[in-house]
């Protein structure tokens, strides 16, 4: 099958020609087939905002191409307005971006926009609202009367709503809660399950994308520096520990009980860790 | 060592809009800080620890009770310059922190609020902008730091009127692991050199591992506190209130459900598979 997005040769240089210009990305190359879930790593600066941007023609390539679908972005003005709406993008913190009176038309803005009938709008503000989890009554209220969890509930929501084939969000549980960023992602989950839709996360918990994603970008200095299933790439370890990255902390323990001469398989999630050491305990009671 | 910050019998309500009554946080919260320690604050989003952050350095005034810093009531209006230079704050966004276009310009912002001489604050800048690691971009625009860079001029921009006390609220949360790494040494060794009294307030259980001390808030009153050991072995509790232990700590839990013993305080990745080594070969 034909990938859904594919990346090549990408540039981008900010400031071109003065003296701030500064290459955020080189040479990026990549492809994202449909219902993957992909996390995006990288130390600050590294270019994964940028590369988000990108993907969904809100910044243009300063050289290279982005094909949805196997088109180019870029080559006619219809395909561009296609891609926003295609690829849907939440900010970091997009809480900050809710500006209507009732949470229904923070959500109902974006299908607006896409031009569509009173009736489709609306069966699409309930759909994307029951996904993360908002109630009849939450739509009619204000926004900003709500909780910093659910107006980040509310900023998805309003993405989601126009039904984006992919679905990109920059760090989407940063400064929530354990049970918030389980709550977020849960919904992340649930949206991709009832639209086989693709969804990039970029994140700074290692954790979080070991146990979710199926497919790792690790971005470092401009550059497209990894790109691999979880397992791969955390068996990396002291390359993402130099690049200012991490690997989740029950991979660190299994690196410790090999070195006291247990022999382990790498594990990255909680699950596997239980699963390996279980295993192994039943297996020294048996004998 | 003295107290340096006390919550006694605290309650504090959000003012409410016309016939809407605001929210209560705390009804009679408690809670002691002792002078030169390093302690973590965890809650769950919207329970109330950002609200007593704000009572520490007279922010927010309490409805009912006292709130206690280095011995001066926060609602005595005539000491509030005295508590604000004994109980610097810094928040979330390093963006929203820094004033200046140039990163010796902002640290200095505070002591010159403070009215102090220009060699003593020439002092006092060059040491802070030390002490944070950060002296060879004294001269660089802030806005063109990493994430971790920026807090750790905001930290200086606070040690730089050098108060007794420091109270983070969430200083990493917008940082990648570098950054937190970058902060936390920081306030560490800011505690442990200087002596400096650090409430950090945070949503990463690792964070609050390397602390002294660990305050677990839920619903406007403390839930657990003690030693991290101590309170993150209370792994159901944790749970129940939305968050939780360190990974370390889950897999203990989560094997001893099926029948491992496993002590539940190992929150060093040496020590936890030390245990758990010991437990296989058992």
């Amino acid at each position: 099958m034909e990938p859904i997005l594919q990346v090549q040769n990408l540039n981008y240089i900010y400031s071109a020609g003065t003296p701030f210009q500064h290459q955020a990305l080189e040479d990026v190359s990549f492809c994202v087939h449909r219902g993957e879930f992909i996390g995006v790593l990288g130390h600050t600066g590294s270019g994964k905002s940028t590369l988000m941007q990108q993907l969904n023609g809100l910044l243009k390539p300063t050289s290279g191409t982005i094909l949805l679908d196997g088109q180019d972005i870029w080559s006619d003005k219809n395909l561009t307005r296609q891609a926003r709406f295609r690829v849907g993008l939440v900010f970091q913190y997009p809480e900050y971006q809710l500006f209507e009176e009732t949470v229904y038309k923070d959500i109902a803005f974006g299908p607006k926009n896409m031009g569509l009938k009173e009736d489709d709008i609306d069966i699409r503000v309930r759909e994307a609202a029951a996904i993360v989890g908002l109630t009849e009554q939450q739509l009619q209220v204000s926004p900003f009367d709500l909780s910093g969890g659910q107006k980040r509930r509310v900023a998805i929501a309003g993405v989601i709503a126009m039904q984006p084939e992919v679905l990109i969000l920059d760090e989407p549980t940063a400064g929530l809660d354990p049970a918030g960023r389980a709550g977020i992602l849960k919904n992340i989950e649930d949206y991709r399950r009832a639209h086989n839709a693709t969804i990039m996360m970029v994140s700074h918990s290692m954790d979080d994308v070991a146990r979710l994603t199926d497919r790792l970008l690790v971005l470092n200095g401009s550059h497209l520096a990894m790109d691999g299933t979880p397992a791969q790439i955390f068996a990396r370890a002291e390359e993402l520990v130099q690049m200012g990255l991490n690997i989740p902390q029950v991979t660190r323990v299994f690196l410790e009980l090999q070195k006291l001469g247990l022999d382990v398989e790498p594990v990255y999630t909680l699950q596997q860790a239980v699963d390996a050491l279980s295993a192994l305990k039943g297996g020294a009671a048996s004998c | 060592m003295g107290e340096i910050i006390k919550a006694e019998h605290l309650s504090f309500t959000y003012p409410g809009i016309d016939d809407v009554p605001g929210a209560v946080v705390f009804e009679d919260m408690n809670l002691t800080i002792e002078e030169g320690s390093l302690v973590a604050i965890l809650g769950s989003n919207g329970c109330g620890t950002s609200t007593l952050a704000k009572h520490f350095n007279s922010i927010l005034l309490p409805c009912g009770g006292k709130v206690w810093v280095c011995g001066m009531d926060t609602a005595d209006e005539d000491r509030l310059i005295a508590i604000r230079r004994n109980v610097g704050m810094v928040f979330q966004n390093p963006d929203n922190q820094i004033v200046a276009n140039v990163v010796e310009e902002d640290v200095a912002f505070g002591p010159e609020n403070l009215g102090i001489a220009s060699p003593e604050i020439r002092r006092r800048v060059d040491q802070a902008l030390a002490q944070v690691g950060m002296s060879k971009y004294a001269l660089h625009a802030p806005h063109l730091l990493s994430g971790g860079q920026k807090q750790r001029i905001a930290i200086a921009g606070v040690i730089a009127m050098m108060p007794k006390c420091i109270v983070l609220d969430e200083p990493t949360a917008m940082l990648d692991p570098r950054g937190r790494r970058e902060v936390m040494e920081t306030i560490i060794r800011l505690n442990r050199e200087k002596g400096i009294t650090v409430v950090l307030i945070t949503h990463h259980m690792d964070e609050a591992a390397q602390c002294q001390r660990v305050v677990v808030m839920h619903r406007g009153s403390v839930a657990a506190d003690g030693r991290p050991q101590e309170v993150f072995a209370q792994v159901q509790l944790l749970h129940e209130i939305g968050l939780a232990a360190p990974e370390t700590v889950e897999l203990c839990y989560e094997l001893n459900k099926l029948g491992f013993a496993l002590p539940l305080d190992r929150l060093d990745e040496k020590e936890c598979a030390q245990a758990l080594y010991n437990a296989v070969k058992a």
